[in-house]
């Protein structure tokens, strides 16, 4: 096992135990309270906020990738060629959209609530996945391209049986770095009454608790980056099978 | 049989491929030859209609080849191409397995067969079956690339140019082994190479294509005795006439009765590298064997004779 392993290992050990029990933290961040405030956010069950908060960060980012995906699929066809500009704009204004923003006019529209956050994650998470799917589709070698062609594949086999696969190591970089993006957005769902882990940030920032907004990122950052690795290790094992260096 | 009926392709206002009639025999080697861009691969392509020819008909035993969907005509027709193709995300098992599986065999039948591919060329089924693509040399993956063509036993057998990559030495065994194959299961064989060697060596027939244009389509001899037009002759190379034509023959064919001093030569090897074989020791004439028996010999003159211009 390397030292890496070990540090993940070590990492997603502490993180549960906090998760299930984080009053058990308590010496931790009792330094960091003033007054007597309390050390550990208490109002709502930890573990059921983070699980929310991946919930519906999965929720938008499965969403992100079958629209995309599939996007990226008709406009890799020649029928759909002539759509590639516009999907990409769509995909880019969804970007450039400040997450605040889209969360504002949602909420007129879908109330407060994990709606409107699931929207803003939904929206955010498409540029990435569409151009790695984009990517990962088009780069496929000609050679290969052809061969399953002459093979006897229908269209629908050769992306299903070969494209999909091929591109497959390249689309999971995009839906991690959606996944990631999405798991540090979510937090701001708080402001419009999702129930996220940004309730226990907000919760600090509202009663100037430093160990609240602490134990709010420290969870959100370990669990980004505990996901960001798993990801990437998946990557890396299908790219080598395949013979690339990814 | 497969005849190429009056096809012609244009791109644009460019004329790849312009006219071209030939029919291939059941059981035999026809190979195209020409330079880079003569249309040689759009030309084979019209075969399985990987490209569709903008006037022409192709006719595969008398049928014409758009009368099956396009993917079921490919799945008949063996293909294999330069750099091979092979999925890199599949073994090698799967690989081969390809069309057998499009076409719904079964498992213990795919695996058999694939096998008997492994097998057939010289790669341990159990060294080679669960290994990538990457983890082959690059005469394996030429292998495996034909071992895919050939899996679901298909008539016909196209080849683009499949040992471009390959170093003179794996090329000359490829070329054997692919001999051995056809001559055993009869397939027949379209092939494209730029390499006119190649194509006297493999060919029963030989297409020379310049421009878009058939300009011979005869058996080697005649290529080499009677090119049809300059560029042909230009191609085969005029100073290599004689030696292209005693490589079309074996010692056997020329073996006399009569002794020899000196190591014998096999019946099997080509008269050209019997005839430098001879000129290397200095020889007026060596012993021809077969299977360790000496059954005659082969002269110098004799040899010399084979190589001049057939009358
Ligand atoms: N799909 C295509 N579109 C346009 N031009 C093509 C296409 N395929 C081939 N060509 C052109 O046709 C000519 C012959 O190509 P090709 O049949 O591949 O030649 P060869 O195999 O003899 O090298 C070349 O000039 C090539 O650029
Ligand atoms: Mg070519």
């Amino acid at each position: 096992m390397s030292a890496g392993l070990v540090v993940r290992a070590i990492a997603l050990a502490i993180l549960l135990a906090f998760l299930v029990a984080p009053e058990a933290f308590t010496p931790v961040f009792a330094p960091l309270t003033e007054r007597g405030a309390p050390a550990i956010y208490t109002q709502a069950d930890m573990l059921a906020l983070a699980m929310n908060h991946l919930g519906l960060v999965a929720a938008a980012v499965v969403a992100a990738t079958i629209v995309s995906v599939g996007l990226a699929i008709v406009v890799t066809r020649p029928f759909g060629a002539e759509f590639l500009p516009l999907s990409r704009s769509i995909a880019n204004i969804g970007q450039t959209f400040p997450p605040i923003a889209v969360l504002a006019l949602a909420v007129p529209a879908l109330g407060f609530g994990a709606a409107p956050t699931f929207v803003a994650l939904f929206l955010y998470g498409l540029l990435p996945i569409f151009e790695n799917a984009l990517t990962g589709l088009t780069n496929v070698q000609p050679a290969v391209r052809e061969a399953a062609t002459g093979m006897g594949m229908t269209q629908r086999q050769r992306l299903v049986q070969v494209e999909l696969p091929l591109a497959l190591p390249v689309i999971l970089a995009g839906i991690r770095l959606s996944t990631v993006i999405a798991l540090a957005t979510a937090t701001i769902g708080s402001t419009v009454a999702a129930s996220t882990l940004g309730e226990v940030i907000i919760a600090g920032l509202l009663t100037n608790n430093v160990a609240y907004i602490l134990q709010g990122g420290l969870v959100v950052g370990a669990l980004a980056v505990l996901i960001y690795d798993a990801f990437l290790w998946l990557e890396r094992a299908l790219a080598r099978r395949m013979g690339r260096t990814a | 049989m497969i005849e190429i009926d009056a096809v012609t392709k244009v791109y644009g206002t460019q004329t790849v491929v312009d006219a071209v009639s030939m029919t291939v025999p059941s059981g035999t080697i026809a190979v195209i030859v020409g330079t880079s861009g003569s249309g040689k691969t759009t030309l084979m392509r019209t075969i399985n209609r990987l490209v569709e020819p903008t006037s022409g008909a192709v006719r595969i035993d008398g049928e014409d080849n758009r009368a099956l969907p396009a993917y079921e005509l490919r799945r008949r027709i063996g293909y294999a191409i330069q750099g091979h193709g092979l999925f890199p995300h599949r073994t090698v098992a799967q690989n081969i397995a390809t069309v057998p599986g499009l076409l719904g065999w079964d498992q213990k039948r795919i695996a058999n067969r694939v096998d008997e591919l492994l097998d057939l060329f010289q790669l341990d089924p159990a060294a080679f079956r669960e290994r990538m693509p990457h983890e082959l040399s690059g005469g394996q993956q030429q292998r495996i690339g034909v071992a895919r063509a050939l899996a679901a036993e298909p008539n016909i057998l196209l080849m683009d140019e499949p040992y471009g990559a390959l170093d003179p030495i794996i090329r000359a065994k490829a070329q054997e082994d692919l001999l051995a194959i056809q001559a055993r299961f009869g397939t027949t064989i379209v092939l494209v190479t730029h390499d006119m060697e190649e194509a006297i060596r493999l060919g029963h027939r030989i297409a020379v294509m310049d421009a878009g244009k058939l300009l011979q389509y005869s058996k080697p001899a005649d290529i080499i005795a009677k090119p049809a037009t300059p560029f042909v002759k230009e191609l085969i190379g005029a100073p290599e006439r004689p030696f292209r034509l005693l490589s079309l023959v074996r010692v056997a064919d020329l073996a006399e009765p009569g002794e020899a001093a000196g190591a014998p030569l096999d019946a099997g090897l080509s008269a050209r590298d019997a005839y430098a074989e001879l000129l290397w020791s200095g020889r007026e004439a060596a012993p021809v064997a077969r299977d360790g028996a000496i059954v005659g010999r082969v002269r110098l003159q004799g040899l010399a004779k084979q190589a001049a211009r057939p009358s």
